[in-house]
């Protein structure tokens, strides 16, 4: 628990966090027009949202299918019997004059998430509830001295809304509760998480207290799309209300703006007045009932979710906690450990997928997909490592000469001739050279000083362009200098 | 249940409509009118009945995950009282 | 002006077709005349004379071709609530001026794939709200029916005043209504017509402007009930874009008119036998009861202890659903813009000007009863009450076949009567809201007349999509009452 000191004593700070993710579907929630990004304005628009007169909703059975899937791997709830509800207001994006969303009786329930927290630890938060309703088409307010355009392309893309219990207590739990629950969406294949296109966006609520005591006024923070903006985001706010508590004065519930260019809040002027929603049951839809059969079918249909996959990896392949949980944060990334681990020493596996191959892929900027070094090849490599055909320092050039030309690791080793010299009397006589040749040193040495034995070591490896066994180097040198 | 001209004021804004200041006095007797015959409903025992929430005896139909709709930009924006590069255009909004 | 042609009902004018003793074209230029000749009632919003034309000449090449509909070239008159592909739809409406849709409601496309000729969108009470037709932006709809010795213009009853008036006019074969506490029953007794509102979720409700979603029904409003069983089969049937829309196969409705009703159980709901009704009413009620019987039907006293409650529920929930309904008429995609400085200012001056006044007061009562503290007492209330009425239906349907109560309180009264009490108007649908409120089907019928010479009507109640019953029951009530008056607009 992080307190922050302020002037008149400690305060924490009560977090909660609202994300809307859009559902991965190829039509909407209530229409069948199409999901994807980018179009034509108004081209992915049908006449349900434009919200012509005499439009009617039909809901899309897959996403109430991605619902249930996610309400599963955030192991809640699922609610047999829920139903959509209207939620009345008036805004140039919202065409019917009310989002179709639910209120009293949600899709999912209570569910937990366990946040992955700096050294290992780990805490559990609670997830309150998930709910489906549609989004909001979008408006452009800057094409225009005095219009703001509006694009309903987005209109009626079904989103998740998950509520998550107020049980965070500093911004790097909100950052790891973003990134746990992005890696689950993105596991189960139901959102993208992608918060820089708008398909993941989080609402911050938060509010300070005394430690120990009730809970004080909290302001909403809305449409925060990234995980350091939270953070700053976060940060700010607890500073602004904390200054204005330690002063006397109350926090006003409202909403809130949050710049992430300028860094700066500020309250949201159309938001001022108090919104009565006027929730009621929509006339359109009847409740939506789920047989327990499909939705158990859906649960064995699950994939190994991350923390099982992390737990696994620490207990069968022996990875540190830390290795385990970087692997498993892409599923993509999980898999492909796997396969380069397969038959081989996982740990050799782990330290090349994290250090080298991460490495490479971040300078390079590829991602899994469309990198050239592939978990095959990456597995052969190591392979070579394993039998000794070449040394870890040498496996590092030819890792680099893959990644260049994709070519086979054992390709590589033979055309130039990179094979780790492990012919003991080759060494010997080497070893024997240069002791010959360097009498000062090994003067030193036998004087009681060990670390010339590096240097030793280093010229045979000059000696041999790094191909000598720098295990058998080491053996034949304490041998031959005593 | 009485009704105020500040309630319909509030409502009036709640529900975006304009009602001149002339007007609101009548309205708000008109409305305490109403109100006040669909009052007797608080007369009546309803504890323990089920609200209504559909007449239909049936279940949510629901709809396979294909693009059957959009794709008419200009049907969409036909009617509009004002349209520019295939936007709704409306007067700007400030946040 | 009647003509030969225009006296027809909807099954001698597809008699006389079939047979080729007319065309399409004949029929139809017959009706466009009547329509141009009876303007001064004001029934259509919108005549479609070219379109008509156009709609009978393909229909009667069809006809040579040997594929027929089922109102295979009849000329009908549209209710300006369907959205008319094309065709200037505007729910009477002053904010959806100018609003021509680009898509066809699925009932109207029913009934066009059927056969039929469209004449015109009919007039109607602004967003089907109303019990009088008075309410529309294009002005009231006024009665062909006059009271003996007396000039003064009447009204044909609403919503769909502007299709009854029409259709007693003989304006047209017939026309579609919607029903949603009323609409089509009461204004079809006040023009002595036919009016029949289905089962709820029978007839899709895609592309019809929206009032009340939970109670909204399209019906057929006819001259008979026979031509009434043969619209609604070419009306109902399933419809996927429509999530209330029931997958039942739609029966021959016609076929069902066996004209025996011996042994039916006909339920008389003594609740219904209200202070202040009119004796003429009851009259005629008795006179249906003894018809009934005469006929082999045993009349069953039933009891539906909630009826009284039925209006105030019903005037808590309609208005709810329609101000949340009526929020998408904002300025922004269709229909009338006012100027604003600002977004906010837009929205208000629009719906302000663009709304009338009973449109109006029903948005603020419907933005109230939900508003914030409000849910539980009224609109909450109001659906636990619904399932009481409903509850009370399923129990007397356990009795009886069908139930028979009087259709309106009162027959037509003047054009510009009882605008400045709205709940005098509202108490005009107590026989029908009940029905409305429990999704069940109903049908008025012209039973006899009142002492000034005006239609009065009789309903029957059916149980859910159990039509066939009422038009069972309906076409033998009709034949016993024998109604053959006429308004006194065809006399001129």
């Amino acid at each position: 628990m992080a307190l922050i000191k302020g002037k008149t004593g400690e305060w924490e700070m009560v977090i909660g966090l609202e994300v809307h993710a859009q559902v991965i579907s190829k039509s909407k929630l209530f229409s069948g027009a199409s999901t994807e990004f980018g179009a034509e304005p108004n081209s992915q628009v049908s006449l349900v949202d434009a919200a012509m007169p005499g439009m009617l909703p039909v809901l899309n059975k897959y996403v109430v299918e991605q619902a249930v899937r996610t309400g599963l791997g955030l192991k809640a709830q699922i609610n047999l019997t829920s139903v959509f509800e209207r939620k009345n207001y008036f805004y140039a994006d919202l065409p019917q004059g009310y989002q179709i969303s639910q209120f009293l009786q949600p899709i999912v329930g209570e569910g937990t998430i366990i946040l992955d927290l700096e050294g290992g630890e780990t805490r559990e938060v609670g997830i309150e509830r998930l709910h489906l309703e549609q989004d909001a088409g979008k408006s452009i307010h800057d094409q225009h001295p005095t219009q703001s355009y509006i694009d309903l392309n987005r209109s009626g893309v079904a989103l998740m809304e998950i509520v998550s219990k107020p049980d965070m207590r500093s911004a790097e739990e909100a950052g790891a509760y973003l990134r746990k629950l992005r890696t689950i969406l993105r596991y189960l294949g139901t959102c993208d998480g992608n918060m820089d296109e708008g398909s993941m966006r989080a609402d911050v609520n938060l509010s300070m207290r005394r430690p120990g005591e009730p809970l004080g006024t909290r302001t909403e923070t809305k449409n925060v799309n990234s995980i350091r903006f939270v953070q700053q985001a976060i940060e700010q706010e607890a500073r602004r209300q904390i200054q204005i508590l330690e002063e006397g004065g109350k926090i006003v519930q409202e909403t809130r703006l949050y710049d992430g260019m300028k860094g700066t809040s500020r309250s949201m002027r159309s938001k001022e007045e108090a919104h009565d929603y006027r929730y009621f049951p929509d006339p359109d839809l009847l409740p939506l009932e789920l047989d327990a059969a499909w939705v158990e079918g859906i649960k064995a249909g699950l994939p190994e979710l991350p923390d099982d996959k992390k737990a696994r990896f620490v207990k069968d392949f022996g990875l540190p906690v830390y290795d385990a949980g970087v692997l498993v944060a892409d599923r993509d990334t999980a898999a492909f450990f796997e396969t380069v681990a397969e038959g081989r020493d996982p740990k050799l596996a782990a330290n090349w997928v994290i250090g080298d191959y991460f490495g490479a892929l971040n300078k390079s900027g590829a991602d899994l997909h469309t990198a050239p070094g592939d978990a095959k090849k990456l597995g052969g490599l190591l392979d070579l490592i394993a039998d000794g055909t070449i040394s870890g320092r040498i496996a590092k050039e030819v890792f680099e000469e893959m990644w260049e030309n994709g070519q086979e690791a054992d390709a590589i080793v033979e055309s130039k001739g990179l094979k780790q010299i492990s012919d003991s009397s080759e060494i010997e006589g080497l070893v024997d050279e240069i002791i010959a040749g360097n009498p000062g040193q090994v003067e030193q040495f036998k004087g009681g000083n060990e670390k010339i034995l590096g240097w030793f070591v280093g010229q045979v490896m000059k000696a041999t362009q790094g191909k000598a066994n720098p295990g058998l180097v080491n053996q034949v040198l304490r041998k031959k200098l005593g | 249940m009485s009704v105020d001209k500040e309630t319909v004021a509030k409502i009036a804004r709640l529900a975006r409509v304009r009602v001149d200041e002339s007007h609101k006095e009548a309205l708000a007797k008109e409305l305490s009118n109403i109100l006040g015959w669909i009052e007797q409903l608080s007369e009546l025992d309803t504890d323990g009945v089920e609200p209504m929430t559909s007449v239909v005896s049936m279940t949510l139909p629901l709809r396979e995950d294909k693009v059957t709709d959009g794709g008419y930009p200009d049907k969409v924006t036909a009617n509009a009282p004002e349209a520019a590069h295939g936007f709704y255009a409306v007067p700007k909004v400030v946040e | 002006m009647m003509s030969d042609l225009t006296n027809l009902t909807i099954t001698e004018a597809r008699d006389l077709l079939a047979k080729g003793e007319a065309s399409s074209k004949e029929l139809t230029e017959a009706h466009i005349g009547a329509m141009e000749s009876a303007r001064s009632l004001n029934a259509f919003i919108t005549e479609t004379p070219e379109k008509a034309l156009a709609m009978a000449e393909a229909s009667d090449v069809r006809r040579k071709a040997g594929t027929a509909g089922l109102l295979e070239g009849l000329p009908i008159g549209m209710k300006d609530l369907f959205c008319t592909e094309g065709v200037l739809t505007t729910a009477a409406s002053h904010i959806l001026d100018g609003f021509h849709p680009t898509y066809e409601s699925t009932v109207s496309q029913n009934l066009w794939n059927a056969g039929a000729v469209m004449l015109g969108k009919t007039n109607l009470d602004e967003f089907a709200m109303g019990s009088s037709n008075m309410t529309s932006h294009y002005g009231g709809v006024e009665s062909p029916w006059r009271k003996a010795g007396d000039n003064r213009p009447l009204v044909p009853g609403g919503s769909s005043g502007g299709s009854a008036a029409a259709v007693a006019a003989r304006c047209a074969l017939g026309a579609t209504g919607t029903d949603t506490g009323g609409s089509i029953r009461q204004p079809a007794a006040f023009c002595g017509i036919v009016g029949m509102k289905p089962t709820y979720g029978r007839c899709s409700r895609w592309g019809i402007v929206a009032f009340a979603s939970s109670l909204d029904q399209a019906g057929p409003m006819t001259r008979t009930v026979r031509d009434s069983a043969s619209m609604l089969r070419a009306m109902a049937g399933y419809d996927a874009k429509d999530s209330t829309s029931v997958n039942a196969p739609v029966p021959d409705y016609e076929a069902a008119m066996t004209g025996n009703i011996k042994g039916m159980k006909i339920g008389i709901p003594k609740e219904y036998r209200v202070d202040g009704m009119p004796t003429e009413i009851d009259a005629l009620w008795l006179k249906g009861i003894k018809w009934l019987e005469e006929a082999g039907a045993e009349m069953v006293e039933i009891s539906l202890p909630h009826t009284r409650y039925a209006l105030p529920t019903y005037y808590i929930i309609a208005p709810a659903e329609a101000s949340s309904n009526l929020a998408r008429y904002d300025g922004v995609r269709y229909g009338l813009r006012e100027e604003g400085a600002t977004l906010d200012e837009m929205y208000e001056a629009t719906r302000g000007k663009g709304f009338g006044a009973e449109v109006l007061r029903r948005i603020l009562m419907g933005t109230y009863v939900l508003s914030a503290g409000y849910y539980d007492a009224y609109y909450n209330k109001a659906r636990k009450v619904r399932s009481l009425i409903a509850g009370d239906f399923a129990k007397a349907y356990q009795k009886v076949d069908a139930i028979l109560p009087p259709t309106a309180p009162s027959a037509a009264f003047g054009m510009g009567d009882k605008m400045d009490d709205p709940i005098a108007m509202y108490l005009l649908d107590v026989f029908t809201v009940p029905a409305s409120l429990a999704g069940l089907p109903g049908i008025s019928i012209p039973a006899g007349l009142s002492q000034d010479g005006l239609p009065l009507g009789l309903q029957l109640l059916g149980k859910a999509f159990d039509e066939e019953t009422v038009f069972k029951v309906a076409g033998v009530l009709e034949e016993a009452a024998g109604f053959d008056a006429k308004p006194a607009f065809l006399a001129a």
